[in-house]
């Protein structure tokens, strides 16, 4: 072993400035694709328990496929598979707005859209069928029954696996930098490149997303510790 | 839609890239089945440190697991391409990286499943297994492990389809696995949408048949 540390690779330079750019573009990707993933994951979710069948077999196609399949293969697929195939216009649009992030928004987005169905669904599927009947018999209407039972149950439910699937999302959005959006990993590696300091620029990058990813579970936890109703989800105290 | 490039480089795709026999060290399933055995072999260790009485077991290995949880698998593989050779000052060969990278993350994930299992067995269990005199590590071997294992095999099953794909990202280093194999023949077809389509499907299917085996498997097991 023979390694001279020099950490003032990170602040002098360049550096700085990467991290703190690769930083702004993890978190856009990640709250675009997140919106992205939770439309679709509430639409497919929703699709999936209608009455009419086609749209039901489109919906679970879609979960089925999309979560089945590496996120690597779609990031590959929607930038180079699909792109070329876009009209002129939006071509030379996307061309001129980074094309690689919206590509990555969307495989990003998609993908987890599939995933986060699965989470919405389960979440909705826990809840017996009586406590919509008994709510009705207690004289609510449907919508009543539905604002004051059954969803804020539902989403005290879908919050943890939720969080943990929104974690996943920030951090399989480093899987970007293969279709060169700059984001957190891509500064990393060319902080790498350009200091030939491997170490200290992986500890950088590595500490950057331990934070976030530890500071949104501790404030997730501390929300589903706030509104857990007593005797109800026994998982919020355990937990 | 020209199906003719999957025709002509199927054999190269499904048998360099997806099984991994051919001119390059590579393949998918060359890498995923040694890692899910020794990913799962080593988070049976660390799920039951977790739950050892013992601080100086439980300490390590809960830093251990939430380390590795909160870091994407890229990174982890980049310490490992970029660090260990400089520490060593001699290159590791892609396989050898990608093989740690994923044994060593999957199995802190691999690890929690193990612990939740664990922790499902009843503790009625465990009081009479010891009121029939068996020791802990018996109880464990004999009464614990088993029904855990059992309750375990939807999480586990999940968490080996998300190794398998996750394996994919061994060709950002240069691993010839399915992904990377697809990227090769684009580069000299330049069919992109319909190649990384056709390599959608497969790995659909490989991950589609691990979901159906598991179902029958736990509808027999139950």
């Amino acid at each position: 072993m023979n390694y001279t540390f020099k950490w003032s690779v990170l602040w002098s330079g360049q550096s700085g400035a990467w991290l703190l750019q690769g930083l702004i573009t993890t978190l856009e990707l990640s709250a675009l694709a997140w919106l992205i993933a939770v439309a679709l994951g509430i639409l497919s979710g929703a699709l999936r328990t209608v009455p009419f069948p086609p749209l039901r077999w489109l919906a679970t196609f879609y979960v089925e496929f999309f979560r089945n399949v590496p996120l690597l293969v779609w990031m590959f697929f929607w930038y180079f598979g699909v792109t070329p195939l876009l009209p002129r216009g939006a071509q030379d649009w996307l061309f001129n707005h980074g094309l690689e992030f919206w590509a990555g928004t969307i495989a990003l987005g998609v993908y987890h859209g599939a995933r986060m169905s699965e989470v919405i669904r389960s979440g909705i599927s826990a809840i017996p069928r009586t406590q919509f009947e008994a709510s009705l018999a207690m004289g609510l209407t449907t919508l009543q029954a539905y604002r004051l039972v059954i969803l804020p149950v539902a989403l005290r439910l879908i919050v943890p696996p939720g969080t943990s699937e929104s974690l996943n999302l920030l951090k399989n959005s480093s899987v970007a930098l293969t279709i060169s959006v700059a984001e957190l990993t891509f500064q990393t590696r060319q902080i790498e490149t350009y200091t030939a300091k491997a170490i200290e620029a992986f500890t950088a990058g590595t500490l950057i997303y331990l934070v976030l990813c530890l500071s949104i579970s501790t404030i997730m936890a501390r929300v589903e510790r706030h509104y857990a109703i007593p005797g109800l989800i026994s998982r919020a105290q355990a937990g | 839609m020209d199906l003719t490039v999957i025709a002509n480089n199927f054999k190269f795709l499904i048998v360099q890239g997806l099984i991994g026999i051919g001119p390059f060290i590579g393949g998918t399933l060359r890498l995923a089945i040694p890692a899910i055995i020794l990913g799962f072999v080593l988070g049976i260790f660390i799920g039951l440190a977790r739950l050892a009485s013992a601080a100086w077991i439980r300490i390590p290995a809960t830093i251990y697991v939430e380390f590795f949880r909160g870091v994407p698998l890229v990174m982890v593989i980049f310490w490992i391409w970029f660090v260990i050779p400089q520490l060593l000052r001699r290159p590791i060969p892609e396989y050898g990286v990608a093989l740690t990278a994923f044994v060593i993350f999957e199995a802190a994930y691999f690890g929690e499943i193990v612990r939740a299992g664990v922790q499902s067995v009843s503790r009625g269990q465990v009081e009479a297994a010891t009121a029939l005199g068996m020791t802990a590590t018996k109880t464990m071997a004999h009464v614990v492990l088993p029904q855990a294992l059992k309750n375990m095999v939807p999480s586990l099953v999940t968490q080996m389809i998300v190794l398998f794909k996750d394996t994919s990202l061994a060709s950002i280093i240069g691993y010839v696995d399915l992904t990377k194999a697809a990227q090769i023949v684009n580069n000299r077809e330049i069919k992109p949408f319909e190649l990384y389509l056709f390599i959608a499907v497969v790995y659909w299917l490989c991950t589609y048949s691990m979901s159906r085996v598991a179902r029958r498997f736990e509808r027999r097991a139950a």
